[in-house]
């Protein structure tokens, strides 16, 4: 390609407002990571309450304005608002665009050998209505009376008699809402339209499969959230009655409204979409793990095609069990029993995909380097994350778990060593791609072993927590005789929380640093097969020298006869 | 690879944007068209269920029929038929290379849907005058908030339209194939819009 000819591009165009996928992938996930850093940033002040409740916060808390804390205590009013905003941003502001924006971006169009995204303005146009979202979320803490302080999940009517805050936040996830269409609407196309010659769907690398599932998740479980917000935002502003019941008393005084709303009613639609947003969390992370075990352990994915059909099928049934997280409002014995058991039915294609990752590593001669680690650790951590979901799904179990310190573990052992490691493999493992440099093995070894022991410290004891009954949203966790005793494990989750974070430097380090000085590499550092390691590194605009074929599946390591363990999609020949 | 190396981006070098896939037979636009459709049925399929739930949870609920105004939304329901069918004749004017009739057909159909959303206007007008407002009771809140987000939607419509009337039909002169594929997908908007209106009509005023 010889683009020595082509105008230059202002630098605005360039890499602010940039078309070019992969500029919008770095966005993406630079701004994932951001809010992952502070919405991580908001738990560890949330920590220091729970662990030594009623005391005032040394060195920094002076710095708050009296509204969040008084003297250095922080007020009940400010750890709502740090725990409403510490899902919502960690959910919708950190992984998802991390993993779907970011990582999907950059390597979907590479791995089906696309110039680009099919709608490169639509692509850049997803980037700044997230970034609007974002800035909406973030300005919100600066309001008189802060930000939403509602739980991620906005529960009606408590959401809707909130502050202003509220407002924000609906307004901030609208926003968000119409970012993730206008990405899902582009993914879908890109990877029906663009696929190179020759790659069909069954040789897709499994990571645009989850791609590709969770694209229709986004596309079709957002909207009636998208409905929800319309309807609380006019229960807000217009007065309606969605979701206020008629006769509703606050502070005791009945609330003068119209009534006859239904409160589950927003529990229904926003489940709707929440639980399809689990999947949309943990499918790409799954898709991250099987490229980088397939690469480092030399040797095929055990199942590939089951686990196509594993991750279809979970797209379907995320559909249908979204109730199981309402077993325990009214809706009824029968309603339970249905989402019980389309619920434990969706286990089984999960557990399908984890079992072909852990069999894939069987007789692999495995490369013990820094994303392997990460993606190996992902296979236990994420099974605990499932395995611990069961009790939940089941009603008679969820009856005593609900809304305990259990769930907090549950989904934290899902996203965060679950998810969150994986993008951490993907990051270490992409990173030569991105740009033409290597991380260094020591400082990702120094990040991953403090972290696979701390995450463990913070989320294995809240199992604990929760079966003893400590609910899930107290501000003061002493504040019930039966939460007393537990307290000394509230320490140690909140210092292991804290060491987690200290944990996380040798990556911001080793980030920047390798940057600047890693290691130099070719196309193709890690010697794998699909197609993004058939462009230079970084790649290009436009990614490829010649529009690449596919002649072959994408996992085609150790072939017998071959020179080279290693048998890229593109090569015709033999390599 | 890049041919057109002064353009800001290589878009010749992204397949099908004119030309439709030979395995799916349809251009990355139209594509995209219907799964915006698909997410846009997910969001009046939501407000749709939630109107459900409210009714059937309601002790009662008033007849659309006596408090609503049936010809006035009658005479809409047929305005946005109408309105339809000259989409499709300004696109198969383009189909049949007559950009002229295709900026009547266009021209009308815009006018059709501002027709419409004036005649919306006066309803709610007539409520407002008499203090009917959607904190009234929940079927004036579920009346505005599902009309209201429709009337946005013809308004997107209308816009759309527009620019395709003006601005957006210089394209009509170096990309013929390209433009009428984009008239298409407004096109599909369009009947998808007075689609969920068909939807609205007979459950607000007559049921």
């Amino acid at each position: 390609m010889t683009h020595t000819d082509e105008h230059p591009l202002p630098f605005w165009r360039k890499y602010v407002f940039s078309t070019d996928h992969k500029v919008i992938g770095i966005q993406y996930a630079v701004t994932g990571l951001s809010f992952l850093l502070f919405g991580f940033g908001l738990m560890m002040l949330m920590r220091w309450q729970l662990a030594y409740p009623g005391q005032p916060l040394p060195f920094i808390g002076h710095l708050f304005h009296e509204k969040a804390m008084v003297m250095g205590i922080m007020l009940p009013e400010f750890y709502n608002q740090l725990g409403a905003m510490h899902g919502t941003i960690m959910v919708f502001l950190g992984v998802v665009p991390l993993a779907v924006g970011g990582f999907g971006n950059y390597l979907v169009p590479l791995q089906i050998g696309a110039p680009d995204m099919a709608f490169p303005k639509l692509n850049m146009m997803s980037y700044w209505v997230y970034f609007l979202g974002g800035v909406t979320m973030f300005a919100s803490f600066f309001l008189p009376e802060g930000a939403a302080q509602s739980g991620w999940t906005s529960y009606s009517p408590l959401a809707n008699i909130a502050t202003t805050g509220q407002t924000v936040w609906l307004v901030g996830m609208i926003f968000l809402i119409t970012s993730s269409l206008l990405g899902s609407v582009n993914f879908i196309v890109t990877i029906v339209q663009l696929r190179a010659d020759g790659l069909s769907f069954f040789r897709f690398p499994f990571f645009v499969w989850a791609q590709f599932v969770t694209s229709f998740l986004l596309l079709l479980a957002f909207p009636p959230l998208e409905a929800a917000g319309v309807l609380q935002l006019m229960d807000r502003l217009a007065h309606t009655s969605f979701f206020m019941p008629s006769g509703l008393v606050v502070a005791g005084k009945v609330l003068e409204v119209s009534g006859g709303g239904n409160p589950l009613l927003w529990q229904h639609l926003f489940w709707f979409l929440a639980h399809p947003e689990v999947y949309v969390l943990i499918l790409p992370a799954m898709g991250i793990v099987t490229e980088i075990l397939a690469c480092n352990t030399r040797k095929p994915i055990y199942g590939y095609k089951a686990m196509v059909y594993s991750v279809i099928f979970i797209g379907f049934m995320s559909f249908i069990v979204w109730a199981h997280h309402m077993f325990l409002t009214s809706m009824g014995t029968k309603m339970s029993a249905f989402f019980q058991i389309t619920t434990m039915i969706i286990s089984i294609p999960s557990v399908v995909i984890l079992t072909a990752l852990a069999l894939s590593l069987w007789g692999g001669s495995i490369r013990f380097n820094t994303p392997t680690l990460f993606a190996i650790a992902f296979l236990p951590m994420f099974g605990i994350g499932g395995l611990t979901g069961l009790p939940l799904g089941l009603v008679a179990s969820d009856i005593h778990l609900h809304d305990t310190y259990y769930v907090i573990g549950h989904f934290h052992y899902v996203v965060a060593p679950g998810t969150i490691f994986a993008l951490f493999a993907g990051i270490y493992h992409w990173f030569p791609k991105v740009t033409g440099r290597k991380m260094s093995e020591f400082l990702g070894k120094l990040h991953f072993w403090p972290s696979l022991i701390f995450t463990n410290g913070v989320f294995m004891p809240m199992f604990l927590l929760g079966l003893a009954g400590v609910s899930r949203r107290l501000y003061d966790p002493i504040q019930y005789a039966h939460a007393q005793p537990t307290q000394p494990l509230n320490v140690f989750i909140s210092i292991c929380a804290w060491c987690l974070g200290l944990s996380q430097i040798p990556f911001i380090l080793n980030f920047f640093g390798s940057l600047l000085w890693g290691k130099k590499v070719d196309k193709n550092p890690w010697e794998a097969t699909t197609l993004e390691w058939a462009a230079p590194s970084p790649p290009p605009h436009g990614n490829f020298e010649h529009l690449p074929e596919v002649y072959r599946g994408p996992y085609e390591y150790s072939v017998p006869g071959q020179r080279h363990d290693f048998w890229p999609q593109h090569m015709k020949e033999e390599n | 690879m890049c041919k057109h190396s002064k353009q800001a981006s290589c878009f010749n070098m992204i397949r099908y944007i004119s030309k439709p896939h030979p395995i799916t037979g349809v251009t990355n636009a139209k594509l995209g068209t219907w799964c915006f459709l698909a997410s846009e049925v997910m969001l009046f399929g939501g407000l749709f269920s939630a109107y459900v739930l409210l009714r059937t949870g309601a002790p009662a609920w008033p007849r659309g029929a006596e408090i609503l105004n049936v010809p006035l939304a009658t005479f809409n329901t047929l305005v946005l038929i109408t309105s339809s069918v000259t989409m499709v004749m300004s696109w198969a004017s383009l189909a049949m290379k007559e950009f002229a009739n295709y900026r009547r057909y266009m021209g009308l159909t815009i006018l059709l849907g501002l027709a419409f959303l004036v005649v919306k206007g006066f309803e709610y007008g007539h409520k407002f005058q008499h203090h009917h407002f959607p904190s009234t009771d929940t079927f004036y809140a579920v009346y505005f908030t599902l009309t209201g987000l429709h009337g946005l939607h013809v308004v997107g419509g209308v816009l759309l339209n527009t620019y395709f009337l003006f601005p957006g039909s210089a394209l009509w002169k170096t990309e013929p194939e390209q433009f009428a594929g984009r008239i298409e997908c407004a096109g599909l908007y369009w009947h998808f819009v007075d689609l969920v209106w068909i939807f609205l009509f007979p459950v607000l005023y007559l049921l």
